[in-house]
């Protein structure tokens, strides 16, 4: 298992970078390698250059506003899991975080080069998307910002064109008092989800969801926004019959078809139980607002 | 008939050859190497430090553990010129000079947390990393699980190891 | 006196050289100039190969040779058939590299050996096949019918054993049966997965004629014994050395390899060191395997629960070749009646070829199966008659007046009847209970399920014949200058902490802490006569001739001090490393005492001036040594067991299980078990611990995906689920020690135990918990949450 010959650049900056995807239709970007050595090392991928984006200055750090976080694109999984600004901001994420494979390879792998990665079951791109974020990309031709939703089309495919690299990832905080719980059904620890589900969700005074959000991941082929589910939810007090009547309308959203050890009818029942734990916990965790 | 076949037979690949140069367990070291080899394989045959070891190669099992700039993170996916600059430690840094064992070392002894011993040095530079990441360490049952999750052992069952992690917390004062 | 050090529970020696990372396994040997092998492997489970042409990756810089089976000579033919037996029509073993057909995906086809392994991996990509796909079937009983295809041409139904055993009156005891009960189930295919996996390096020197290999095997003098025998070498030219191996469970023992041959047939030829390190994707697609049994087992009983017979039908995998004979399926098929009376039993098995890796023993060797089958028969018939699954077993179990217990017709694996020798079966019932709280347990359970908690309680009991012969061997050295004590035997180990236990075996014997005993294995240089590491053997095999041996030099060594020390032999006694006249301060230290009694002529240090012809130590009537007197203090001995030793245990488990998400939490886990005189109960708890988490990985998550086209969809350590730390519960262990009237030393083995009753527990947790929702049966393992959705779906949830 060793990987077949590669050229290997590291540029110093991202518009480097950039001429060199530009210049090899082969060549791919490197950055934790977490995801990208072990299918190198089966030899199912073979790039023809890497271009390690780790000396980029610019790539580094987090930066936590007051409505977004920025993540940019050596930021390694570790490192936004423990900010302590960004878990005061946002501490979904460091729950979400928890999921991730395990910490060396948090140590290592990236935020963004998740996102890059596109792995249905993976948790970051689900989270992005609950939460409505969305990532800068820079290419040839500029930046464009791209929302989460758009990003992420099919099976380990973005909306990236291939001499763009993604600069950053940006994770809106989370609203004022809102609650929020994050689980998944793994068979170990630390393995991709089977499913897993996010919800943020906010109570007005009477303890009605003025606003939910409510996405999966590992039952489809991009992780999923539960609109259906959310419109049900939103202005009910998220009792049992209310969240019977989201997890019905959420079945139609696994399309994972059958697979040896998780069938279709499986994913639907895990989804279903993880829609009302984590709406629940997510409720319970939410303050109730003045506004209404 | 030996000799004339070792002449026609080749002494090194044709792969193009980089400069790499980092600290390893506080040495600086220089040398050249084809861009693919992995860390692992330049740790243990370029530098001869064998005691990290190789069980997957593809991330899993966590045998070729070793700090990288200070974190545990693995060999087997980090290529030698990835790691260009950084500073290494193996599992060959971890006892003293005069082979007293550390006392996360000397608590796997106490709690029989191995076996076979291929899955130890990569467990060892786990923990020890945790063990010196500042604040708590959570050594409750849970905690320690989940510090050692990312480790495969296939021998000891773990509650060994989990038994000289508490050990190992108690001989460094962290308990 | 010393305190005694069997039953102690000892630190390992080899433990500090592991932990500081100085181990010494196969690919840590240093070998300059060394080549390194990949090999071409096929991706078809069933094709003819049309062509090979290897030119272009001849062609690539950095290759040294391209083999395939055109350029090997005389070892293009098929490998040994290791154990023979009648119940095998037309046994097939495998050639180093295909030649015609290949049989599994991952087959070797072609080796190249480059400078590294990186160049050899491209070139092997290099070499073109063309191959013909022929049909094939996967399904174990679809294959033995007359139309399936066929994984040999020449072997009719694919039917690779056939065999029958029956012990009593079967047909009479179910003629006479008040209730019956059956079952079909099913163990899926698993693998060993060592973490580190197989390697053998090889080095020839032409000037001296020796061959060196260093081989991560569990027989080092078995495969010495092969290679001289293929490479026309005489033995002594051939050095087989198992360094520290990074685990084994049975997959490290099959003589041979293709690696195995061809490793050192490249090093002879290509004049240079010659490595080959399996990776982790090759472990799964080429060595041993094992697991998939499907048995259909009826229980004859009385309405009192009374067992009074046994029918057991199962087919058994045994892949595309059978190197290693039927042992599995004996084995499973001799344990099938557990450690319960059951005196009438029909035991008949089919053995199928199937297109996929051969199977050979991975631990626990066809036991877990066996178990799995009766433990759940078991559960069902309690559930019939109405009665506690403890009640059930605690009637049927041997009882302690009973032993030797024979099961007449039933050959073990070593071709003896089955004998249960000893035990103290219904205690350990009975302990089992107590520590699982099973007297409060349905009010626990009530009261959970209250709340929306679904807790069950699961129960297995087996028994495991272990030590099998033929024989091993030990040599005890005291060495003259330091009086350490030098001991080896022709094992290897994989982690089982044999220096540390034999070491103890020895210090209790000569005087000496454990900590100056130095066991030697795994090298054919060093000791030469022996088997192997498997089935659970070493302590008991090798345990008790190390013993033997031991006993030999305590009488020397107490000889040779009562003449230094002028007194009789009954007035010594061995403590501290030294000889003391009891009841007095005078002493000679074994260094010393080994020394003398090696005549010496030239004094070449100090203590060995006292052992010279004018020294007062080596005075004495007649030739300096005596006639039948061997020089120094040192003995060899073997030990042949008469039969096996049967282990055995109870296992249980407080299992929670989340309807919801169809997912299992084991809450407890409770393991009675009683392996005979533990020499250290560390090292037994250890091998037991490293078993159950074995077998919770077997229950629950470990299970080899093949696919309807022969291909493993799963060959990865992401894919292929051994769990982590996070998936192994806390265990409580209690020991029973009833020792072995076998052995000297009363001791049985334990390498295996921990793994074969795990997954009958499991399924009858998991059942239990699950109740309420109906009569859900768990008749299959890994029981995965896909098993438990469709089970409640089922059941109308
Ligand atoms: C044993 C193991 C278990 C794991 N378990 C999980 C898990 O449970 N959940 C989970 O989500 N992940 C898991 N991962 C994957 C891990 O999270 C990876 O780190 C992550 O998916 C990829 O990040 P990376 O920085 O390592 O990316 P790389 O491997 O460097 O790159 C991944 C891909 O993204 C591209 N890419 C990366 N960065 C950019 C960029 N800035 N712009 C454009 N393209 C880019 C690369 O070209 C490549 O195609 C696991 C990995 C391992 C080895
Ligand atoms: S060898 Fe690196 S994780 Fe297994
Ligand atoms: S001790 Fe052998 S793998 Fe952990």
């Amino acid at each position: 298992m060793k990987p077949s010959l590669f050229g290997y650049q590291a540029p110093a900056s991202i518009e480097e970078a950039i001429s060199i995807l530009a210049g090899d239709p082969d060549a791919v970007v490197l950055a934790g390698g977490q995801t990208l050595l072990p299918a190198m090392n089966f030899r199912a991928a073979n790039p023809s250059t890497l271009v390690d984006i780790q000396h980029v200055a610019d790539l580094r750090g987090i930066e936590v506003g007051t409505e977004i976080i920025i993540v940019k694109a050596m930021t390694r999984h570790r490192e936004f899991e423990l900010d302590a600004a960004v878990a005061r901001v946002n501490p979904l994420v460091a729950e979400v975080m928890q999921h991730v494979a395990h910490v060396p390879i948090r140590n290592r792998g990236t935020v963004v080069g998740s996102l890059c990665h596109a792995d249905p079951s993976a948790e970051m791109p689900m989270l992005l998307v609950l939460l409505g974020g969305s990532v800068i990309a820079q290419g040839p031709s500029g930046r464009r910002e791209i929302a989460a939703e758009d990003f992420f089309q099919s099976f380990l495919t973005t909306a990236r064109e291939r001499d763009e690299i993604i600069t950053e990832a940006r994770f809106p905080v989370l609203p004022k008092g809102a609650g929020w719980a994050f689980d998944e059904v793994t068979r170990r620890h630390g393995d991709y989800a089977i499913a897993g589900v996010g919800c943020v969700l906010s109570l007005d005074d009477r303890g009605r969801a003025s606003r939910v959000q409510l996405a999966a991941c590992g039952i489809a082929d991009t992780p999923v926004r539960l609109k259906e589910a959310e419109n049900i939810l939103t202005g009910t007090t998220l009792g049992a019959s209310d969240l019977d009547a989201a997890v019905a309308a959420s079945g139609a959203a696994v399309t994972q078809p059958d697979e040896i050890h998780v069938s279709h009818t499986y994913r639907r029942r895990a989804l279903g139980t993880l829609i009302r734990r984590i709406v629940t916990m997510a409720a319970q965790r939410a303050t109730q607002m003045e506004t209404a | 008939m030996a000799r004339t076949m070792k002449a026609a037979i080749p002494d090194r690949s044709a792969d193009a050859e980089v400069d790499v140069s980092m600290t390893v367990n506080g040495e600086a070291v220089s040398r050249s190497v084809s861009v693919r080899m992995l860390l692992s394989d330049f740790l243990r045959h370029e530098l001869r430090l064998t005691g990290t070891h190789v069980g997957c190669e593809h991330g899993v099992c966590g045998c070729c553990t070793v700090l990288l700039n200070g974190r545990a993170g693995r060999s087997c996916l980090t290529l030698a010129v990835q790691a260009n600059g950084y500073d290494i430690r193996t599992i060959e840094s971890v006892a003293s000079a005069d082979g007293t064992l550390h006392p996360v070392q000397q608590a796997f002894k106490e709690c029989h947390g191995l076996q076979c011993g291929y899955c130890t040095p990569g467990m060892v530079m786990n923990i020890v990393a945790r063990f010196e990441e500042p604040g708590k360490l959570d050594l409750t049952d849970e905690g320690i699980r989940d510090l050692l999750s990312g480790n495969l052992c296939r021998c000891t069952g773990y509650l060994n190891i989990i038994a000289a992690v508490r050990r190992a917390a108690e001989l460094l004062g962290r308990a | 006196m010393s305190t005694r050090q069997f039953g102690a529970r000892v630190e390992r020696n080899i433990d500090p050289k592991l932990l500081r990372g100085e181990g010494a396994f196969v690919d840590d040997i240093p070998l300059p100039d060394a080549l390194h092998v990949a090999f071409l492997r096929s991706p078809h489970a069933r094709a003819r190969i049309v062509s090979i042409d290897a030119s272009a990756a001849k062609r690539h810089p950095g290759v040294a040779a391209i083999y395939t089976s055109d350029d090997i000579g005389t070892l293009d033919v098929e490998m040994p058939l290791l154990i023979p037996h009648p119940s095998m029509k037309n046994p097939k073993t495998q050639r180093p590299l295909a030649r015609g057909d290949v049989h599994y995906v991952g087959q070797t086809v072609a080796m190249v050996v480059a400078v590294d392994r990186y160049t050899a991996e491209d070139a092997a990509a290099l070499i073109e096949v063309e191959y013909e796909p022929l049909p094939l079937e996967m399904d174990l009983a679809k294959a033995l019918t007359d139309d399936a295809p066929l994984v040999h041409a020449d072997v009719p139904n694919n039917l690779a054993a056939h065999f029958i055993q029956t012990s009593g009156n079967p047909d009479d005891a179910f003629a006479r049966a008040e209730h019956v009960t059956k079952i079909t189930v099913q163990v899926d295919r698993s693998t060993a997965a060592p973490m580190e996996c197989r390697a053998v390096a090889a080095r020839w020197d032409a000037v001296s004629g020796e061959l060196t290999v260093w081989d991560g095997t569990q027989a080092p003098i078995s495969v010495r014994g092969g290679l001289a025998s293929v490479f026309e070498l005489d033995e002594d030219k051939v050095r087989v050395i198992a360094p520290d191996v990074g685990g084994g469970f049975g997959q490290k023992v099959l003589l041979f390899y293709p690696d195995e041959l061809l490793v050192p047939m490249a090093a002879m030829r290509l004049g240079r060191p010659v490595k080959y390190i399996e990776d982790r994707r090759e472990n799964f697609l080429g060595s041993s395997q094992e697991r998939t049994q499907i048995h259909t087992i009826e229980l004859a009983a009385l309405r009192t629960g009374e067992v009074i017979g046994l029918r057991d039908f199962f087919l058994h995998d045994t892949g595309a070749f059978i190197p290693y004979g039927i042992a599995v399926a004996q084995v499973a098929s001799t344990s099938i009646a557990g450690p319960y009376r059951i005196p009438n039993i029909f035991v008949e098995f089919k053995a199928v070829y199937t297109p996929t890796v051969q199977v050979t023993p991975y631990r626990g060797c066809g036991r877990p199966q066996a178990c799995f089958a009766l433990e759940r028969a078991m559960d069902q018939l309690a559930e019939e008659l109405g009665l506690d699954r403890f009640e059930i077993r605690r009637r049927n179990l041997i009882a302690e007046k009973e032993f030797p217990y024979e099961r007449e017709g039933l050959l073990f694996a070593d071709g003896l009847k089955v004998t249960l020798d000893s035990g103290q079966y219904g205690k350990a019932l009975a302990m089992a209970a107590a520590e699982l709280g099973a007297e409060s347990f349905a009010a626990e359970q009530a009261k959970a399920r209250a709340e929306g908690r679904y807790l069950g309680l699961g129960l297995a009991c087996y028994v495991e014949g272990t030590g099998l012969g033929p024989y091993e061997g030990g040599h005890v050295k005291i060495h003259p200058i330091t009086g350490k004590v030098y001991v080896n035997t022709g094992l290897s180990t994989q982690g089982q902490g044999h220096d540390t236990v034999f070491a103890q075996i020895v210090a209790d014997q000569l005087g000496v802490s454990p900590q100056d005993v130095i066991v030697v294995e795994g090298d054919t240089k060093a000791f030469d006569w022996g088997v192997a590491t498997f089935a659970s053997r070493a302590a008991v095999v090798s345990g008790n001739a190390i013993h033997k041996t031991a006993l030999t030099v305590r009488k020397k060594v107490i000889e040779a001090a009562a003449n230094m020390l002028d007194v009789d032999p009954d007035q010594i006694e061995l403590r501290d490393s030294a000889a003391w006249v009891k009841g007095s301060n005078r002493f000679a230290p074994l260094a010393a005492i080994a020394t003398a009694s090696n005549p010496l002529r030239y004094a070449f240090n100090k203590a060995a001036q006292a052992a010279t012809q004018f020294a007062r130590a080596s005075k004495h009537d007649g030739p300096p040594l005596a006639d039948g007197q061997a020089p120094g203090l040192e003995a060899t001995d073997y030990y042949s067991p008469s039969q096996s030793t049967w282990a055995y245990g109870v296992h249980g488990a407080i299992i929670e299980v989340d309807p919801g998400l169809c997912t299992v939490k084991i809450r407890k886990y409770v393991c009675i078990h009683d392996c005979g005189n533990m020499i250290n109960p560390m090292i037994v708890e250890g091998q037991v611990l490293g078993g159950i988490a074995q077998g919770i990985g077997g229950a629950l998550y470990e299970h080899l995906d093949y696919q309807a086209d022969g291909n493993l969809a799963n060959a990865s350590l992401m894919d292929f689920l051994v769990p982590y730390a996070t998936e192994i519960p806390n265990v409580s262990i209690l020991h029973l020690e009833t020792p072995t009237p076998l052995n000297p030393l009363g001791v049985k083995g334990v390498g295996e135990a921990g793994c074969i009753a795990v997954g009958a527990v499991v399924a009858s947790g998991v059942e239990d918990a699950l109740r309420p929702f109906g009569a859900l049966k768990f008749h299959q393992v890994p029981l995965s949450p896909n098993m438990i959705s469709y089970a409640l779906e089922t059941a109308g949830y």
